[in-house]
């Protein structure tokens, strides 16, 4: 199944980056890794629906309620280290994809 | 005590998408019941209901909102919408504080109940999508309805089954007649047609397999239908200083408890309502032209109603014209009233009074003066409009024309 099509570490972070441009409104060419999420006008709401959609396409669990400090950390910081955490959900929990 | 007017309208039902729409399918008696289209309905035993046609929620709002808003939220906003804006008044200022919205709702995020358990139940996923509690929660419209227009002052939802919307326009009524309120949002919304929510009415055994026949000797159940319709209420002096056009004056409100079973109506109930309900207004029964009956095409709605019609009325009975519109836009629940408020309004104002369509035979248990059929002319003074609902509450609200 998953694992006759693995998605290579590029591919994973191209649907991520697409998943966050459709939220926020922007081409995925357009999303600035330097700023964060916060900056690029992702609201808390915006970030739970960006996190279900994440969980729901990588079959992943992302394991932060509102308001923890670690997904604090990853929203107001850059794109690129909430990027590379998801990322790292997926390494993790699911290695086939 | 103030006075309270109506100053703008809107709706979205079975027989349009505004409330210019819903008033024509009104006064023409059209029939909005149709079969009923959603997943599952092939195991469906009753298949039809009033839904709401044609309508796609991207054209009224972007991704998020659709995300975001249970249709019983979309319906109302679109409802809410037109009536603000027809009515002119603008809630900046010093009127946010002192304006509210009060909605009726039955079933609340009806929809979003379904399809999240479905999900986690018939499809075995194990997360549901993130906006699951504020598309349910029954206070959603009104609380968006207060975001969009920047309402400030009481905002809640109304939940007493099918006497919601009435219990909900009453309470903004005796807001803004006691002070407490200038200007009140309010009406009433439902989306029920889903496989659960029809599901679960199967078994009562009230729901019709062919048609709504309110009062009619045939008459085999209720046909359900979903929508939303929203009023401006205003202070009368409020109104007058801007200049509103003014659609009619709210005189009287009452509501009563039944005490005696939860799905089976009292005479005794209704008839206290209606007497109630006229004497807040100070008017007399024969005040009263028009009456839009709670009438849903049951048995045993039709008949208590009838007789408590009669107990009220007396001999004005033969001279009161009484329809029901829910052979039209069917039974929209939480929301009727609000609905069937717009064919009190569109008699008082051009003497219209809209049609029980599907009447086949008269049935001497419904001995009233009823508009069958065909829409009937003639100048309304003064409408009672009736809403009945399981549980035995009732709520009776009274207008007048301005």
């Amino acid at each position: 199944m998953r694992d006759e099509q693995t998605l290579g570490d590029e591919e994973v972070r191209k649907k991520i980056r697409e998943i966050i441009a459709l939220h926020v409104k922007l081409d995925v060419q357009d999303l600035s890794g330097n700023q964060s999420l916060e900056d690029q006008g992702i609201d808390s709401l915006s970030l739970v629906e960006i996190i279900f959609a994440l969980e729901e396409t990588f079959d992943i669990a992302v394991p932060y309620n509102t308001g923890d400090p670690d997904l604090d950390r990853i929203y107001t910081s850059s794109l690129a280290v909430f990027v590379t955490a998801i990322e790292g959900f997926v390494a993790e929990q699911s290695p086939t994809i | 005590m103030r006075r309270v007017v109506i100053t703008g309208q809107g709706a979205i039902t079975a027989l349009g998408h505004n409330a210019h729409q819903t008033l024509e399918g009104l006064r023409e008696g059209i029939c909005g019941v149709g079969e009923l289209t959603f997943q599952d309905n092939e195991r469906l035993s009753v298949k039809i209901g009033a839904q709401v046609k044609g309508f796609d929620p991207a054209d009224h709002f972007n991704r998020q909102e659709v995300a975001l808003y249970d249709p019983f939220t979309q319906f109302a906003l679109l409802a809410g919408k037109e009536a603000v804006t027809a009515s002119g008044i603008d809630f900046e200022g010093a009127l946010a504080e002192r304006a509210g919205v009060i909605l009726g709702t039955a079933g609340g995020g009806l929809q979003t109940q379904d399809q999240s358990y479905r999900a986690v139940y018939a499809e075995g996923k194990n997360r549901v999508h993130p906006f699951t509690v504020p598309r349910l929660m029954n206070n959603a419209a009104a609380s968006h309805l207060s975001m969009r227009h920047g309402i400030r002052g009481p905002v809640y939802s109304v939940s007493s089954a099918c006497a919601s919307a009435n219990h909900a326009m009453g309470q903004a009524f005796h807001m803004i007649r006691g002070g407490s309120c200038d200007a009140v949002l309010t009406g009433g919304s439902d989306s029920m047609l889903c496989f659960g929510g029809i599901k679960a009415w199967e078994g009562l055994k009230v729901l019709s397999t062919e048609a709504c026949r309110p009062f009619c000797a045939t008459r085999s159940g209720m046909v359900q239908g979903e929508g939303a319709a929203v009023f401006v209420f205003e202070d009368y002096e409020h109104a007058t200083a801007r200049g509103a056009d003014m659609l009619a004056e709210v005189v009287g409100f009452s509501m009563t408890s039944d005490a005696a079973d939860i799905v089976l109506p009292a005479q005794d109930g209704a008839e206290r309502a209606m007497r109630a309900a006229l004497r807040d207004a100070r008017l007399s029964p024969d005040d009263i032209d028009y009456l839009n009956a709670h009438g849903t095409g049951t048995r045993a709605n039709d008949k208590s109603e009838s007789a408590a019609i009669n107990a009220v009325f007396g001999d004005h009975t033969r001279h009161l014209s009484v329809s029901s519109t829910k052979a039209t836009h069917g039974h929209v629940m939480g929301g009727t009233g609000a609905v069937e408020l717009l064919a009190v309004i569109m008699a008082l104002r051009t003497g219209v009074i809209a049609p029980t369509i599907g009447f086949r035979q008269a049935d001497p248990e419904c001995a009233i003066n009823l508009v069958a059929n065909d829409a009937q002319e003639k100048p309304v003074r003064a409408a009672l409009s009736n809403a009945f609902a399981f549980g035995g509450l009732n709520a009776v609200i009274a207008l007048k024309r301005i």
